[in-house]
């Protein structure tokens, strides 16, 4: 059952990944050219894997009882607040500043694009000033 | 033609199908598991292996850190294989210097975290789960990062 929940989330990881690739989002230079308004693709790949994802968010909890696995469908609530717009414009200037994000950071490695280790490194190092200076959750 | 070639002038398909592959993969994860899979937090909840703060041993971390790693995993698995079956000979590269990829580094990944998501918490999970808080993440680091990037652009050239 352990084992079947670690290939599943592996498994799912890997279209995540061999999406994130096929759309070059993994080029930080094409996410760059989004930003600067010459090339409108991140919204088609940001477009397409919404429509995926709210289709299963919507239909899966009543097609099923619970996940193939078992478990629970989780909710995962958004916190909102004032740190949710601070942080996101933040988020938003490191992005514009290197263009990378998150997914396609840890997902260009296995396209062998090793200068990506340098962003991981700064964004690991901004998550834990961001979790050692927190007061709150 | 003319139109599609102005707004997309590297193709669009590869943008669209690559998409959809990403949301299958987002799917995937919820109808197996029911878990609700953003990025960013891993590089959260996998510092709960070393440091001891209450923070960072929180459930919310410390319980999500094993499963968020082999999605990470995955990531770097399907990339791979994109590589080996349509990628071309070299490895992927870029010419954004070091210093920006660590600067806009860390500051996304502390905004990230502060924020409670980036583009594929806030951007495909939570706008694919109707929460308004993340339509306003998601245009508040549109904005940003279009600012950011034209300035940065307009400096270096």
């Amino acid at each position: 059952m352990k084992i079947g929940n670690s290939l599943a989330t592996l498994a799912a990881g890997a279209l995540f990944g061999f999406g994130l690739a096929a759309s070059t989002m993994i080029r930080p230079e094409v996410v760059l050219s989004f930003l600067r308004l010459q090339d409108f693709g991140l919204l088609l790949v940001l477009g397409g894997a919404l429509v995926v994802t709210a289709i299963a968010y919507a239909v899966l909890p009543r097609l099923m009882k619970a996940p193939v696995l078992g478990g629970q469908f989780q909710k995962h609530p958004i916190h909102w607040g004032r740190s949710t717009v601070v942080g996101a414009a933040l988020f938003g200037v490191g992005w514009g500043l290197c263009g990378v994000c998150p997914g396609p950071a840890i997902a260009g490695l296995g396209a062998g694009n090793w200068m990506l280790l340098y962003a991981i490194a700064g964004l690991a190092l901004g998550a834990l000033a961001q979790g050692l200076t927190s007061k709150g959750d | 033609m003319t139109l599609l070639h102005t707004l997309f002038p590297l193709g669009w398909e590869h943008y669209l199908l690559g998409g959809i592959a990403i949301g299958l993969g987002v799917t995937l994860l919820f109808a197996m598991t029911g878990l609700v899979g953003g990025m960013s937090s891993v590089f959260s909840s996998t510092w709960s292996f070393i440091v001891d703060r209450p923070f960072f041993q929180q459930t919310r971390l410390k319980g999500s850190r094993i499963w968020r790693l082999e999605y990470a995993a995955g990531l770097i698995l399907g990339a791979f294989l994109w590589w080996l079956l349509l990628g071309g000979p070299d490895p992927e590269t870029t010419s954004v210097p070091v210093w920006q990829l660590l600067l806009g580094g860390f500051i996304g990944g502390y905004g990230a975290r502060l924020g409670h998501g980036c583009t594929s918490g806030h951007g495909i999970c939570g706008l694919g789960s109707l929460q308004w808080p993340s339509a306003v993440a998601v245009i508040t680091f549109m904005v940003t990062a279009m600012i950011t990037a034209n300035l940065v652009g307009w400096l270096q050239s």
